[in-house]
C-alpha cells in the first residue's frame, strides 16, 4: 500500500495540528485515511489490518492475533523509549528490556510456532501479527544482534517473512522505513513534544 | 465447566475492571477466581495459562485469553458492541483508546506515595478536563445522538461511563462544564444491565485500597516503586 508522510519537524508543526482540530486527543500519530483523521495507533492499525485482510478470517483468529499483537506492543513500549532515556538510566533499562524480550516475549512466540508447526502465527496465513513480530525482532536485534540465538523457529520465521516481496522491498534502502533515532536528534524531538 | 467466562485476577479493579464492565453491560454472567497468594500465581504460570506471564486472564469459549484489549475486543465483537462496519469500529477503537489512556493514569494511583498521589490526582484531573472530556463532549455535541457511535450502544459508551465515574471519584464535580457528558452519564447509568452493575452486590469492585495494593505486590513481587506521571 502506498502512503505519503508529513513530518513534524518543529513545535509549530504540532501546535498547528492541535489547533485545527486534526488531533482528537492532541496527540500523534495521526493518519488521514478514507476521509477520516484517525488517531490512536491501535485504532489505525486495526483499521488497516481489517481493510487489507491481515486480521484473520473469523473472531477466534482475531482473538489470537489481538493477544499476540498486544504482547508485541508491550515489548515495543519497552524498546522504543531506550534512545530517549537519560544516560544514567540507560543501562538499567537496557537490561530490563532485553530480559523481557529473551525470557518473556520471544519464548512465547517460539512456542506458538513450535506447537502448530506452521509458517505464520495464526491461521496459516500472513496477518498483522507476523508483520509486527518481524518488526519487533528487527528492533531487538538492533540492540542485541544475537538475541535470537536460542530461538531457531523465530530465526526461520524472520527469514521467511523478510522474503515476502512487499516486506523485502520495505527492508531495502530507499523505502519509507525509518532508522533508529540518532543520539544528536533526541533533544529536538523532546522539545517538540514536551 | 459452566460455559460462563471465568476471570482470573485480584479481588480489585486494576486492568480487569473494564472487562467486568463490558460483560455486565452485555448482560453476560461471569465467574471470578481471585488471586490472593503467590502460589496461585505460580501455579497459573506452571500450567502455561498465562501467555506472557501476566494477568488479566479470561477463560472464554475454550480459550485462555490474556491482554486486556484483546479480551475486550473479543467480547465487544461477540456481543455486538463493536459497531456495524469497519468505519464505526474505527471510531470505537479511537474513543476506547483515549478512555484507556485516561484510566491507566488512575490505575497506578493506589500504588503511589502520599506525596505522589497528590501530584497524580492533579495530573488526572488536568488531563481529563483539558484533553479527554472535551473530545467526547464535542463528539456528542456534533452529532447530537445518545450514543458515541452509530446511534447504537457500543463498547465506547461503556468505557467512557467507566472512565467518567472513576474520575469523579477523584473530583466529584469534574463534569461541571460538560453538559453533554452529564446527560450521557445519566442516560448510560439507566440502561438496565448497567444500572444493575452499579447497584450494591454486583461484581463491580470498589475503589482500590491498601489491602489491594498489598495483595498485588505480594502475588506479583512487583510495583513497589511507581512514580507519578
Amino acid at each position: 500500500l502506498q502512503f505519503e508522510e508529513s513530518f513534524v519537524e518543529k513545535k509549530d508543526d504540532l501546535t498547528k495540528l492541535q489547533k485545527d482540530g486534526s488531533l482528537l486527543f492532541q496527540q500523534l500519530p495521526m493518519v488521514e485515511i478514507d476521509g477520516m483523521k484517525m488517531v490512536q495507533t491501535r485504532a489505525i492499525a486495526n483499521y488497516i489490518a481489517t481493510k487489507y485482510n491481515l486480521y484473520g478470517k473469523d473472531l477466534k483468529e482475531r482473538a489470537l492475533i489481538d493477544m499476540y499483537v498486544e504482547g508485541l506492543f508491550d515489548l515495543n513500549e519497552l524498546l522504543m523509549p531506550y534512545d530517549y532515556k537519560p544516560a544514567d538510566q540507560k543501562e538499567q533499562h537496557f537490561a530490563t528490556m532485553m530480559d523481557k524480550a529473551a525470557n518473556r516475549y520471544f519464548p512465547a512466540f517460539e512456542k506458538v510456532l513450535k506447537d502448530h508447526g506452521q509458517d505464520f502465527l495464526v491461521g496459516n496465513q500472513l496477518s498483522r501479527a507476523d508483520v509486527q513480530l518481524l518488526e519487533v525482532i528487527l528492533m531487538a536485534e538492533e540492540f542485541q544482534p544475537d538475541i535470537l540465538a536460542k530461538f531457531p523457529l523465530l530465526q526461520r520465521f524472520k527469514a521467511r517473512i523478510s522474503n515476502i516481496p512487499t516486506i523485502k522491498k520495505f527492508l531495502q534502502p530507499g523505502s519509507q522505513r525509518k532508522p533508529r533515532i540518532r543520539e544528536e536528534d533526541v533533544p529536538k524531538v523532546i522539545k517538540i513534544f514536551y | 465447566m459452566s460455559g460462563k467466562p471465568k476471570l482470573y485476577y485480584f479481588n480489585g479493579r486494576g486492568r480487569m475492571e473494564s472487562v467486568r464492565w463490558l460483560l455486565a453491560a452485555a448482560g453476560v454472567e461471569f465467574e471470578e477466581e481471585f488471586l490472593e497468594t503467590r502460589e496461585q500465581y505460580k501455579k497459573l504460570l506452571q500450567d502455561g495459562s498465562l501467555m506472557f506471564q501476566q494477568v488479566p486472564m479470561v477463560e472464554i469459549d475454550g480459550m485462555r485469553m490474556v491482554q486486556t484489549r484483546a479480551i475486550l475486543s473479543y467480547i465487544a465483537a461477540k456481543y455486538n458492541l463493536y459497531g456495524k462496519d469497519l468505519k464505526e469500529r474505527a471510531l470505537i477503537d479511537m474513543y476506547v483508546g483515549g478512555t484507556d489512556d485516561l484510566m491507566v493514569f488512575i490505575m497506578i494511583f493506589p500504588f503511589l506515595s502520599a506525596e505522589d498521589k497528590e501530584k497524580q490526582r492533579a495530573f488526572i484531573i488536568q488531563k481529563a478536563t483539558s484533553r479527554y472530556f472535551p473530545a467526547y463532549e464535542k463528539v456528542l455535541k456534533d452529532h447530537g445522538k445518545d450514543f458515541l457511535v452509530g446511534n447504537n450502544f457500543s463498547w465506547a459508551d461503556v468505557h467512557l461511563l467507566e472512565a467518567i465515574l472513576m474520575v469523579e471519584e477523584k473530583k466529584s464535580d469534574v463534569l461541571s462544564g460538560f453538559p453533554q457528558l452529564q446527560a450521557f452519564k445519566a442516560r448510560m447509568s439507566n440502561i438496565p444491565t448497567i444500572k444493575k452493575f452499579l447497584e450494591p452486590g454486583s461484581q463491580r469492585k470498589p475503589v482500590p485500597d491498601d489491602k489491594y495494593v498489598e495483595t498485588v505486590r505480594r502475588v506479583l513481587h512487583m510495583y513497589y516503586d511507581l512514580k507519578a506521571n
